[in-house]
């Protein structure tokens, strides 16, 4: 693939420079990694309204939650990873038990920070956030839905869960119809085999329906960005037509997008369903695009397991 | 709503608010008397003294803001926000009842004039500076008090916020530690110590006010000088008794989550005549 690549982060971080002009009410919170989330920009250009924490990431989030009680819009910025889990009772028992308009930005997410190690890794977090009421999950496909998905959840009356990539991944949806919270986006219509996929491995996706269309499997790709609420109606139509779904994601196969786009089809209707993403392991340190092949997520290895997928006979 | 800045008229009100305290946890059979009763004088003084707010505009922008972060100690909350006029009275009895709005712990979204739900220990600092600090952006002045238990503080967070307040000056915040040595498992000083507490927050940037947690004058006192100290947070040390008010109950352990039955609760009311 030759398209060209940006990093949901450096857009994350643009949009946020961008945004401070029109969004009087828009304050940024960072742990002292707003160099790496690219928040430091917004930091300079509106320091009263910037506040770098330092490493105390749960202090961090409910403050965010104080500011977003008296009518502000706060951005909370740091890991993915640390957001997750060092944040879980804040976000759990202030922000979404209070139903607070904080979007929670997880940076660095999957095995983005690749050569930190596992520790650094969020492989988790969907699962993590998916579960508490009144959150919204986003897992944007490219750096330009991840902006788009931005501008919607500093709109939106509740918390949002944003998961960013810190890498250059291949821009798909420039002149796309722009992202829709909530709706999955249709990238190819078939009827062999729907693959639904959620984040970076989009683009893995789209070249490995490309390949099987050459070999006369046709695919029913969906891109899934909107892991909570789902689109179940759409998946269900997919699932009901082709019988068939293989999920793709960069994340445990416990509760991630795999496991929410289970739920939503295995509840109305009735097909095979295969996930593929990191099976139940830690990762490791080294260069991104390798890790991900390790672990399975590459666009061959989608091609092989819808392959399969195929041989399994339709309920 | 009874605002009044007469100790002996506040000291009414907290006599009646230990009473309701002790009546809607013995009806739920299960609660915190002991945290609530220690911090009577802190809440009748700030909801009846001290506090900007307005009952009947709940939502008002400038509104003052309180936390009660240790939010097991709702029935003091609940007794207290009772007698202002925010919900009523007669419904207290059905503490901890299904479709009761007196929930285990304070929920918003059964008493929407709540500033926040809570009840997960350590947070309700770094929310309550978030609160001062959004008044600050807002150019509001509206000030927030934030009740902390004692075996709260042993909680991370709770320092990661003293740290926090300080380094930014965040002087429209009070923390008012509830200081009444006794947490779950027994004496705070047997399981994990804070002293020297005062100094901790004097270390941490704070400036401290040690007093009387049951005295209405001084607490009226430190909270004015809370106000008038600019530049930094106050955090108010208020020297409390665990169970205050009922004999048996005072610096008993035991009643830290046990419900009074309805002997003891006999006998506490008629001590609280």
């Amino acid at each position: 693939m030759t398209a060209a690549t940006a990093a949901m982060r450096d857009a994350f971080g643009t949009a946020l420079l961008e945004l401070g002009a029109t969004c009087p009410d828009l304050v940024v919170l960072d742990a002292d990694v707003a160099t790496s989330t690219r928040t430091s920009a917004f930091g300079k250009k509106y320091p009263e309204r910037f506040f770098n924490v330092g490493v105390a990431e749960a202090n961090m989030t409910d403050i965010a939650a104080g500011f977003a009680t008296c009518g502000l819009r706060p951005v909370v910025s740091t890991f993915g990873l640390f957001l997750s889990l060092k944040c879980a009772d804040q976000i759990r028992n202030i922000i979404a038990y209070n139903n607070l308009p904080v979007v929670l930005a997880g940076n660095y997410a999957g095995f983005s920070d690749s050569y930190d190690g596992a520790s650094h890794q969020a492989i988790l977090d969907i699962s993590i956030l998916r579960a508490m009421p009144n959150m919204a999950v986003i897992v944007p496909g490219d750096a330009v839905e991840l902006r788009q998905a931005l501008e919607f959840a500093l709109k939106r009356n509740g918390p949002t869960y944003l998961r960013i990539c810190r890498n250059p991944t291949p821009v798909l949806f420039d002149d796309a119809p722009p992202f829709e919270f909530g709706r999955v986006r249709k990238l190819r219509d078939g009827s062999d085999l729907t693959i639904a996929v959620s984040g970076v491995p989009t683009f893995m996706a789209i070249e490995a329906a490309r390949r099987l269309a050459a070999r006369g499997v046709s695919v029913d790709l969906l891109e899934v960005s909107t892991l909570k609420p789902v689109d179940a109606q759409a998946l269900v139509e997919s699932a009901s037509k082709t019988g068939r779904v293989l999920t793709v994601e960069e994340h445990t196969i416990v509760g991630g997008a795999g496991g929410a786009i289970a739920e939503a089809i295995s509840s109305r209707c009735r097909a095979v369903i295969d996930r593929l993403g990191i099976e139940d392991c830690f990762g490791e340190s080294g260069d991104y695009v390798l890790l991900l092949e390790k672990y399975g997520i590459s666009s061959l290895n989608i091609e092989r397991r819808a392959d399969a997928l195929l041989e399994r006979t339709r309920p | 709503m009874l605002k009044t800045s007469d100790p002996a008229e506040l000291q009414l009100i907290a006599k009646q608010t230990r009473r309701l305290i002790i009546e809607m946890i013995t009806a739920a059979k299960s609660g915190h008397p002991g945290g609530s009763l220690s911090a009577v004088e802190i809440l009748v003084t700030l909801y009846n003294d001290v506090l900007r707010h307005d009952p009947a505009n709940p939502r008002w922008p400038d509104r003052d803001r309180f936390i009660l972060s240790k939010g097991h100690a709702c029935p003091v909350l609940y007794a207290v926000m009772a007698q202002c006029g925010y919900t009523p009275v007669e419904e207290l009895k059905n503490l901890r009842k299904l479709g009761s709005i007196y929930q285990g712990h304070p929920d918003v979204r059964f008493i929407p004039a709540l500033e926040a739900s809570t009840g997960s220990l350590g947070q309700g600092l770094s929310l309550g500076i978030g609160m001062a600090l959004a008044a600050r952006l807002n150019q509001s002045p509206s000030r927030t008090y934030v009740v902390l238990g004692d075996g709260e503080i042993q909680e991370g967070q709770i320092w990661e916020a003293a740290m926090f307040g300080a380094y930014h000056h965040v002087d429209n915040v009070v923390a008012i530690v509830d200081y009444n040595k006794i947490q779950l498992d027994g004496f705070v000083k047997d399981i994990l110590d804070l002293e020297p507490l005062v100094d901790k927050w004097k270390s941490f940037g704070w400036h401290v006010i040690d007093v009387d947690g049951h005295s209405i004058p001084a607490l009226q006192k430190a909270f004015a000088e809370a106000s008038a100290t600019k530049g930094k947070p106050t955090a108010i040390i208020a020297q409390t008794i665990k169970g205050k008010g009922v004999s048996f109950m005072e610096n008993n352990p035991k009643y830290h989550g046990v419900a009074p039955t309805a002997d003891e609760c006999t006998k506490a009311l008629q001590e609280l005549a």
